[in-house]
């Protein structure tokens, strides 16, 4: 996979492929949540979002070097993902899910008003800069593999995670809570350190999209982008590792290359949606392992 | 004259806009209750079917000349009929999996409504005649009230407590709770569960056409009207819990009162008063002002 990224660049726009990384961290680090934790957040796009203005702020207004900026908009997203948790982990289920939902709705309101987000147009220009000092972002090839990196790390440390004592811990919680419990796990705790954590890696995705772009927007503290996430973790596998980068990748290409649709766009995500949960609740990583397993159950195919 | 340096006519005006919000926030979380109660499903089409409720009203007008009143009992039965069809189809698959996925199913039926609706009529509004019954206002000495915002109170208390009646006073109203605890047991007394299931999310649906309706005249019909109140309407029932019918039609009223006072006094805050009331009612009573621990 880093691979076919690394010369990705090579064949298809730098820009596009970008995004698709940025979006990919944003979608595995929410699948870190609802695959591995079970906890359907419906309001994500608040760390991506307030990560990037932070960000974009820091960058633009302060003065900050890129590593300093992307630093502070990652943990902004941090402390808002400690905030957002400790209320939201007091339900479950399908009310995590609203709860989750009407704090980024909150959030929203408080970009669209707040004067240091500049409202509906959002902090343009922002200087990417040099990181560390020697790296220069405003080279397309530079900024293209310091994302890269960056999504490397990232994937690697949500890899680790997972298959780390407290990710079996997690899904023990997913499977079985009560259970969980009285084997003397505090339940809440791992919850809460499973969504900050998927909150900061959120935020990290949301501060490289603003440097990429050199925007933050109310685009990506909308609604709609955490449906979007919901859908490209859905379509691609949840609970598998690389099934929200597929499904990153797939989301933002259609979105990319169907723009010209306008508004169908949202009928066509929408139609996505309601096709994988009636068909396709494995998502496509899901049906491919499911398939590769069952065809090695059956042994090998006799040839005739 | 003046209260806390606000006049009277202020206050009272943005009462009443609160009193209005608020009907229509106890229309829509009364039905997305019904439905969750039965179902234990949160329909995110709830937004979507009051928006496609309103512009039922708007194309019977346009198109077939037909007023507001048969709009009224129209709209609410193509758009309940709408129901049947989707949880006939799509939401009776998904009853033996995880309730999540009922959301998720309905989050995409949504945005294909509302992206359809948009496609053809952008996203500016259309103004719908106030029907002339409702032209002109009661003097009520301290404030003018205009005559169609006094029915859509009055009209949207009489629904509530109606269904409220129905659910908790009615021999069908016991059947509908005997089967939100036990389905199988109910179901092996004779009573036809499923069907039940079925009407009951058409008539939630019908329900949230019908406030679409009462919507038409005051806010312009709009593909997004109901996107942006389904949130907060999901943040009124997280407050009121879903226990209880009487519950969501007292906190969707109460709620609206507040966010009406909050734009006088402080109107920076009116669009997320609501969802911070959200977050202080989950840290004293996790389960709703109303809610059962469940």
């Amino acid at each position: 996979m880093v691979l076919l990224f690394g010369v990705g660049p090579f064949v298809v726009y730098p820009v596009f492929l970008m995004n698709v990384l940025c979006m990919a961290i944003f979608a595995c680090a929410f699948n870190l949540l609802i695959g591995f934790g079970g906890l359907l957040s419906f309001g994500h796009a608040m760390f991506l979002g307030m990560a990037g203005y932070v960000c974009a702020h820091a960058a633009k207004v302060w003065g900050l070097p890129p590593e300093g900026a992307i630093a502070l908009g990652t943990v902004t997203a941090a402390g808002l993902g400690i905030l957002a948790g400790l209320l939201a982990i007091r339900r479950q289920g399908i009310y995590f899910a609203m709860i989750t939902l009407a704090l980024a709705q909150m959030v929203y309101f408080f970009c669209l008003q707040a004067p240091f987000t500049h409202g509906e147009d959002g902090i343009q220009a922002v200087p990417r800069g040099r990181m560390f000092g020697f790296l220069d972002l405003n080279s397309m090839w530079v900024l293209y593999y310091v994302v890269l990196a960056i999504f490397v790390a990232a994937f690697l440390l949500i890899y680790r995670t997972v298959h780390s004592p407290f990710g079996q811990v997690l899904k023990a919680i997913r499977e079985n809570e009560p259970r969980a419990i009285s084997l003397g796990y505090d339940a809440d705790r791992y919850k809460l350190l499973a969504f900050v954590l998927s909150a900061t890696l959120a935020g990290l995705a949301g501060a490289t999209k603003a440097v990429v772009f050199q925007l933050a927007s109310l685009t990506d503290v909308h609604w709609s982008m955490s449906g979007e996430v919901v859908l490209m973790t859905l379509l691609g596998g949840m609970g598998t590792i690389f099934g929200p980068v597929l499904g990153a990748l797939v989301i933002v290409g259609l979105q990319n290359y169907l723009a010209p649709l306008g508004q169908w766009v949202t009928v066509i995500t929408g139609a996505i949606f309601v096709v994988c949960v009636l068909a396709f609740r494995r998502g496509i990583v899901g049906e491919l392992g499911a398939w590769w397993r069952r065809r090695q159950a059956s042994g090998p195919p006799t040839s005739g | 004259m003046t209260i806390f340096g606000i006049s009277t006519q202020a206050l009272f005006g943005q009462l009443l806009i609160g009193l209005i919000n608020g009907a229509f926030y106890a229309m829509l979380s009364l039905g997305l209750a019904v439905i969750f109660g039965l179902l234990n499903i949160i329909n995110f089409t709830h937004g979507a079917l009051y928006m496609v409720g309103a512009f039922c009203a708007w194309f019977l007008l346009q198109y077939a000349g037909v007023g507001y009143w048969w709009s009224l009992l129209l709209a609410p039965i193509a758009v309940g009929a709408v129901g049947v069809i989707i949880e006939r189809t799509m939401l009776s698959r998904l009853y033996k999996l995880d309730h999540l996925y009922g959301l998720l199913l309905t989050f995409g039926l949504a945005l294909i409504i509302q992206g359809v609706f948009t496609n053809f009529f952008g996203s500016s509004g259309l103004p719908y005649a106030l029907p002339t019954e409702f032209a002109g206002a009661y003097n009520l000495g301290f404030m003018f009230l205009p005559k169609y915002r006094a029915w859509v109170i009055v009209a949207s208390l009489v629904v509530c407590l109606a269904t409220w009646y129905v659910i908790e006073r009615t021999r069908l109203g016991s059947n509908l709770r005997a089967a939100t605890e036990n389905p199988t047991l109910v179901q092996a007394f004779g009573i036809n569960v499923p069907r039940m299931i079925t009407l009951t999310y058409g008539f939630g649906v019908a329900l949230a056409a019908f406030a679409g309706v009462m919507a038409a005249p005051i806010y312009q019909v709009n593909p997004e009207m109901g996107a942006n109140l389904i949130i907060v309407v999901f943040a009124v029932v997280v407050i009121g819990g879903m226990g209880s019918i009487l519950g969501s039609i007292i906190t969707g009223f109460g709620l609206g009162l507040i966010e009406g006072l909050t734009k006088v006094f402080y109107p920076e805050a009116s669009n997320t008063v609501i969802f911070i009331i959200m977050a202080i009612v989950l840290l004293i009573k996790p389960a709703g002002l109303f809610g059962r621990a469940r």
